[in-house]
């Protein structure tokens, strides 16, 4: 097991490593640039901007010099004393460098000021699809072809048709223009998680309802659960205690490509709610060409995204003895 | 049941004069699941009026120009209203229909082309080849890869602008960029049937009468996973349609005056508090659409007897 989480680790270096210098070359391969579409701008003003910001060196110094500034300093054993100290935390920070477009922050700054935002509703948003998604998966596992399992299953089919983008609006326009309860966009106080939230995790309810569903449905058929019933245990116990832990097996391994869905569908949902998040901020950048805050946003998603993958195989792992074996 | 039995035999006997059986029993199954032959029906009726629809509308999808009766809601005239430049919106909903299925047929045949051969050569070649091909596919699989196609379209949309390029070059890169993204499951897929298939006798006949590899694979091994390929190309399709939605939604897709129904349904929610059927029509249009490709798709699995493997 120790094994295989440390192979994981080393095989998202070089992964990580590709992504970095993609994403580098790439936006400074096309023409234009940050300051480009400022057309206020003298040329030696535009110069000097871009000798500031080092744009004007040639590419490989640049990007030594990006590289530099994103390995953690624990690489640098000169930075990691501070007044003779150990500084722990700065160990494991990354220095992403200057905002180009906010030009008194860093992007540091800006991540550690969006990313909770961002956080928080993928939190939410995935845990009401896991508490949809489980609860009418398994309901609708119990009576297969009666009205418990048509009504949750067709519901299902429908969050999985009715895109992020169809569903936000429909949900403004029923709870929020109509009745009137919850504010159409805005992120200020509880009440306004709610529809952005909703929106976003409805559609993984939906995916990890069917999952739930299949999954249960072979478990319950298998011969384990019938010994159980045989020696009396009660429904709720052979339910809940020996068949859920295996039926929740499709749902774990698609726990990874579901947050990766939710990473990029929080663009969506913060575009339409207002929401100031990480993905209305990379949007943004992206457009306004802010390398450093594009290439810093795009390792910081890929080291979530891979970090959450690792963490979802490790728990698929212990849900299912007979994979110890191969680890 | 004799009349059944009778029919039964009489188109078990294709004008081929070849047994295909796996093909007719599929169809027989297919034609039983009422909600995929309601899919497969809606779907077609659907190309036929988008495509056809625009021609015989006395309204022309960029509108007349006047500006003239904006925001109009729907009556006998405009069947959907108009929208905020006075335009009909029946037309260009059928108009973004055509864009949105193109974009779908277009983006999915990349992805299909890409995902069948490297999915084939990884495993009929096996070994270390096949280990590199599925490790790039696993890499890419766990990456945000919607970010680097949003990052992708940006970048592109500025080369555009600096070469005079015109929206042609946008659908390009649009088809190509989604493509690239999509093939990953149909290259598993592929994998995991042409291994199963390669230790079979016919290949290692194939092999003994000196056959060159790429003749093995694209005419002996393929045409066996045409079954599970036909699957996963209709599932296909929703996902990399809603995949231009998202991104024509976001504003980085299909550019104006040209229209997609995720640009329709972006300038619906904008409107939607005054005029919600700017929102309805194409956002219902576009959510049936979907359930009967996914619909028609799911029936096909269960005809064609596809199990969903992983590997």
């Amino acid at each position: 097991m120790v094994r295989f989480i440390v192979s994981r680790f080393l095989q998202a270096i070089p992964t990580l490593l590709v992504l970095v210098t993609a994403t580098f070359f790439m936006l400074r391969a096309v023409p234009g640039g940050p300051f480009a579409a400022e057309k206020s701008m003298s040329p030696e003003a535009l110069k000097n901007l871009n000798d500031y910001y080092h744009l004007n060196d040639p590419l490989p110094r640049q990007y030594l010099g990006y590289m530099a500034g994103i390995l953690p300093k624990a690489f640098r054993p000169t930075q990691l004393f501070v007044d003779g100290q150990i500084d722990l935390k700065a160990g494991f920070g990354m220095d992403f460098g200057p905002s180009l477009k906010h030009p008194t922050r860093t992007v540091n700054e800006i991540i550690a000021q969006r990313l909770p935002v961002s956080l928080e509703l993928g939190v939410w948003a995935l845990l009401i699809a896991l508490a949809l998604g489980l609860t009418s998966g398994v309901v609708a596992s119990l009576r297969p072809n009666s009205w418990g399992d048509y009504v949750p299953s067709a519901i299902s089919m429908a969050g999985i048709c009715m895109p992020t983008f169809v569903i936000g609006p429909l949900l403004v326009l029923v709870f929020a223009v109509y009745l009137g309860w919850f504010r159409a966009s805005g992120w200020y106080e509880p009440a306004d998680r709610v529809l952005p939230a909703l929106t976003l995790g409805f559609v993984y309810a939906a995916y990890i309802a069917r999952l739930t569903r299949g999954g249960m449905r072979e478990i319950l058929a298998q011969d384990f659960i019938r010994t159980a019933r045989a020696k009396g245990a009660s429904e709720w116990r052979v339910v809940l205690r020996h068949a859920l832990r295996g039926g929740l097996l499709p749902v774990v391994s698609y726990l990874g490509p579901a947050l990766a869905g939710i990473v990029s569908g929080s663009f969506v949902v913060e575009t339409i709610f207002q929401v100031p998040g990480l993905g209305r901020e990379f949007i943004n950048s992206a457009a306004n060409r802010d390398y450093p805050l594009v290439t810093g946003t795009v390792l910081l998603f890929a080291v979530l995204i891979i970090s959450f993958n690792l963490l979802v195989d490790i728990v698929a792992v212990w849900l299912n003895p007979r994979m110890r074996q191969a680890h | 049941m004799t009349h059944a039995a009778c029919t039964k035999t009489d188109e078990a006997a294709p004008e081929t004069g070849r047994p295909s059986s796996l093909w007719h029993d599929a169809w027989r199954r297919l034609r039983r699941n009422r909600l995929a032959v309601a899919g497969g029906a809606f779907l077609l009726a659907l190309v036929l009026v988008c495509v056809v629809g625009p021609w015989f509308s006395g309204h022309s999808y960029q509108g007349d120009g006047s500006f003239e009766r904006p925001n109009e809601a729907p009556s006998l005239q405009h069947w959907f209203g108009t929208d905020i430049q006075g335009r009909d919106l029946f037309v260009r909903t059928l108009y973004g229909g055509r864009i949105s299925l193109g974009v779908g047929l277009c983006a999915t045949l990349v992805s299909l082309t890409i995902g069948v051969v490297w999915g084939a050569v990884a495993g009929f070649q096996g070994g270390k080849l096949d280990a590199l091909m599925m490790r790039i596919v696993e890499i890419i699989y766990s990456l945000p890869f919607v970010i680097f196609v949003i990052l992708l379209l940006v970048l592109t949309d500025a080369v555009a602008k600096e070469y005079n390029l015109g929206a042609t070059w946008n659908m390009l890169v649009l088809f190509a960029a989604i493509g690239a993204v999509s093939w990953l499951t149909m290259a598993r897929i592929v994998r995991g049937q042409v291994m199963a298939l390669r230790r079979q006798e016919f290949v290692e006949a194939a092999i003994t009468l000196g056959f060159s590899r790429a003749r093995i694979i694209f005419r002996h091994i393929l045409p066996n996973v045409l079954g599970p390929v036909i699957v996963y190309t209709t599932l296909t399709i929703p996902s990399v349609m809603l995949l231009e939605a998202f991104l024509s939604f976001l504003g980085l897709g299909i550019q104006p005056p040209m229209t997609s129904w995720g640009s329709l349904i972006k300038d619906g929610a904008d409107k939607m508090e005054e005029y919600p059927w700017l929102l309805l029509f194409p956002g219902t249009l576009f959510s049936l659409t979907l359930f009967s490709l996914n619909f028609l798709g799911d029936g096909l699995r269960d005809a064609l007897d596809v199990r969903a493997s992983k590997d």
